[in-house]
């Protein structure tokens, strides 16, 4: 029985859809808090973070790899509004950024 | 070519801005930065807590609509301001938060006075800047003014290095003063489509918030609400967006509205939020308010739509202008059967009764002082029972009028709030009322009513206990009063006058409407202590966390059979 709650809680795992979300913000110190606060104050697990500077490194490019949960709408919303924001996009799991770091763990 | 230091930079930019008026205190880190104010034309309030500080720029923000500016130096000095930057979020004030940091280069190495302000300010701001260089201020300050103007507006905080504060500048252009920015309009088809479902509605009914004031969008409301016959409540916050003896008002909703109101909202067939943002302590428990109805959302903040209750129609957009816009595509209705229906339920479950209007009993005299003060006076609060009270039966008549925490409900606001309101309109006068554990909070703030001369009457509704605390234990916690009843009787009249105020002590079997008419035609601050019973209770209540449908007490509670 309780083998079976287990393997439900497994099951249920795998099956949440994991999404990345592509972000382009301001590249100064505060900027990487103001985002994963966003997050961490709503109880919101980031599962996977990617960060680097791009152009001439006055703006970075963020990949945040969240679970999809009905709050990531709410949360979402709340990172747009964020002044170094510039730009979100989201894409489906599988992400190339992420799959490339599997080799590193 | 201007050539100047990092403080020097900051008071002209403030001045450029237009800001009259700063309140802080200072201290280590923000001392070139008074350096440079002495020279300024800008009139510094010295209050005596950096929290009274950011309550008095609060109470300069919320009268004037503009933004409100306080210093605080680092560590203590920022750790003291944040509380009242907290709360001018959660209202959605314009405050803009000067701060002293220890030097960049001791930045990170647990130098005296140093606190992370930058970090520990996040959450509770709209934005926030750690100054890197000298140059940044020119981009940063104009920035930091439009942000806290624009959109929803809110606090910025700027953290300033000392070495920053001196450094010096050269620089060939002043930058524009930062403003409010124009916001892109609400969608046609939405528009459309909400003026539709207000159309068809038979039972609608119109809240007001926050934002309807921050807008200036209660003419525009009041059109919409005498066109179409909308029966509208305010939030804590929207109080004053539509004057209290208006026909269509039907006060606060929530956990201390009137029962009337309550229950209205529980028939309505189509709830309309205009700059309201669906706070707990106004809708009870979510999933049980306004069961019957569709909802429209008005708010200039797309986050806020659908984030606790579904909108069948959103306006993102300046409420001010979606009303404007939906008052020609709304039809005229009288809509009588829901008025009478309302009439009955106002009828059956007053907020008053004649015995509760006595100048003794807290509504009589909230309702006194109503009558004795101007009608372009202010009325501040601080947080408890005497605020909810207030909230009930003041007859707010115009926006602005009301200053109250709202959303943080922090005791500590009322003193150095009305401080702010009476120095940004010292031709006009303030009335703070009061509770005894509320001006505890912030009473070194008696010091800065004395020395401004600020015209501020106090009354101290003193029930000598933590009075909705106590309420909560009475009727949640099996009457168990622990650590909500104070055990030394404080003479408040003494205090004040200790800070060379005068005051006034109420005593039992004076004439209280006489006293209280000397009280407010005295020049300058004033205290006034009025003893309330602690058995005095604030009715009817929603107990937190339950649907608004469930009302405890207030006149007529035992013919009620919700």
């Amino acid at each position: 029985m309780q083998k079976n709650a287990h393997a439900e809680l497994i099951e249920q795992e795998n099956q949440t859809a994991i999404m990345v979300l592509e972000l382009t913000v301001n590249n100064h110190p505060g900027v990487m808090s103001h985002i994963c606060g966003l997050f961490s104050r709503r109880a919101y697990n980031l599962e996977g973070i990617v960060c680097v500077p791009i152009g001439s490194g006055e703006v970075s490019r963020m990949w945040l790899q969240v679970n999809e949960e009905t709050k990531l709408e709410q949360v979402i919303k709340q990172v747009q509004k964020l002044p170094d924001v510039l730009c979100v996009e989201r894409h489906a799991a599988g992400h190339a950024v992420f799959s490339g770091l599997a080799a590193f763990v | 070519m201007y050539t100047m230091n990092g403080a020097q930079l900051i008071i002209k930019l403030l001045e450029r801005q237009g800001i009259d008026m700063i309140a802080g205190i200072p201290g280590g880190a923000n001392l070139p930065l008074y350096h440079a104010l002495f020279e300024s034309p800008i009139r510094h309030i010295l209050c005596r807590h950096e929290q009274g500080a950011g309550f008095l720029a609060q109470g300069i923000a919320r009268t004037t609509g503009k933004a409100g500016v306080c210093f605080a130096t680092s560590g203590p000095g920022a750790t003291n301001v944040l509380t009242a930057i907290a709360d001018a979020y959660l209202d959605s004030i314009p405050v803009i938060c000067i701060t002293g940091q220890v030097p960049a280069s001791l930045i990170g190495t647990d130098a005296f006075q140093e606190v992370d302000t930058y970090g520990m300010s996040i959450p509770i701001t709209k934005h926030n800047y750690l100054v890197r260089s000298v140059e940044e201020l020119l981009r940063i300050i104009p920035k930091a003014f439009e942000l806290a103007l624009s959109g929803r507006p809110g606090p910025v905080l700027i953290d300033v290095p000392k070495d920053v504060q001196a450094a010096t500048i050269s620089f060939a252009e002043w930058p524009e003063p930062g403003s409010r920015l124009a916001q892109p309009p609400a969608d046609s088809g939405q528009l459309e489509a909400a003026a539709g479902m207000i159309n068809r509605a038979k039972r609608p009914i119109l809240c007001l918030g926050g934002g309807i004031i921050h807008a200036g969008a209660a003419g525009e409301a009041r059109a919409l609400i005498e066109k179409c016959s909308l029966p509208t409540t305010m939030t804590l916050m929207g109080l004053g967006a539509l004057p209290a003896d208006h026909p269509q008002s039907l006060g606060m909703l929530g956990m201390h509205a009137a029962r009337s109101t309550n229950m209205a909202l529980q028939e309505c067939d189509l709830f309309i939020a205009a700059g309201a943002r669906f706070d707990d302590r106004a809708t009870g428990k979510i999933v049980e308010f306004c069961p019957k109805a569709n909802v429209i959302h008005m708010d200039i903040d797309p986050s806020e739509l659908s984030k606790l209750k579904t909108a069948h129609i959103g306006l993102v957009g300046d409420v001010r202008e979606s009303l404007g816009r939906l008052l020609p595509l709304a039809q005229a209705n009288e809509r009588k059967i829901w008025r009478n229906q309302i009439e009955v339920l106002q009828e059956m479950y007053p907020m008053t009764s004649p015995e509760a209007v006595v100048p003794e009993k807290p509504y009589g005299l909230i309702l006194k002082v109503s009558e004795l003060l101007a009608e372009n006076g202010f009325v501040a609060t601080d947080v408890g029972k005497h605020q909810m009270w207030t909230a009930q039966v003041y007859p707010f008549k115009r926006p602005r009028q009301l200053l109250t925490s709202g959303g943080l409900g922090t005791m500590g606001f009322g003193l150095p709030a009305a401080i702010g309101a009476a120095l940004a309109f010292p031709d006009r006068q303030v009335v703070l009322f009061t509770g005894d554990g509320s001006l505890q909070m912030n009473i070194q703030e008696l010091a800065t009513a004395v020395e401004q001369q600020a015209n501020v009457k106090i009354i101290v509704m003193n029930n000598n206990s933590l009075g909705l605390v106590r309420q909560q234990q009475n009727l949640f916690y099996a009457k168990q009063y622990f650590a909500s009843d104070f055990q030394i009787d404080i003479d408040f009249a003494a205090i004040a006058k200790g800070f060379g105020m005068k005051a006034f002590n109420a005593k039992a079997g004076c004439d209280l409407p006489e006293l209280l008419s000397i009280v407010l035609d005295q020049p300058g601050p004033c205290l006034i202590n009025v003893p309330i019973g602690r058995e005095e209770e604030v009715y009817p209540m929603v107990p937190p966390g339950a649907s608004n449908s469930i009302m405890l007490g207030g006149c007529n509670a035992e013919k009620c059979t919700c």
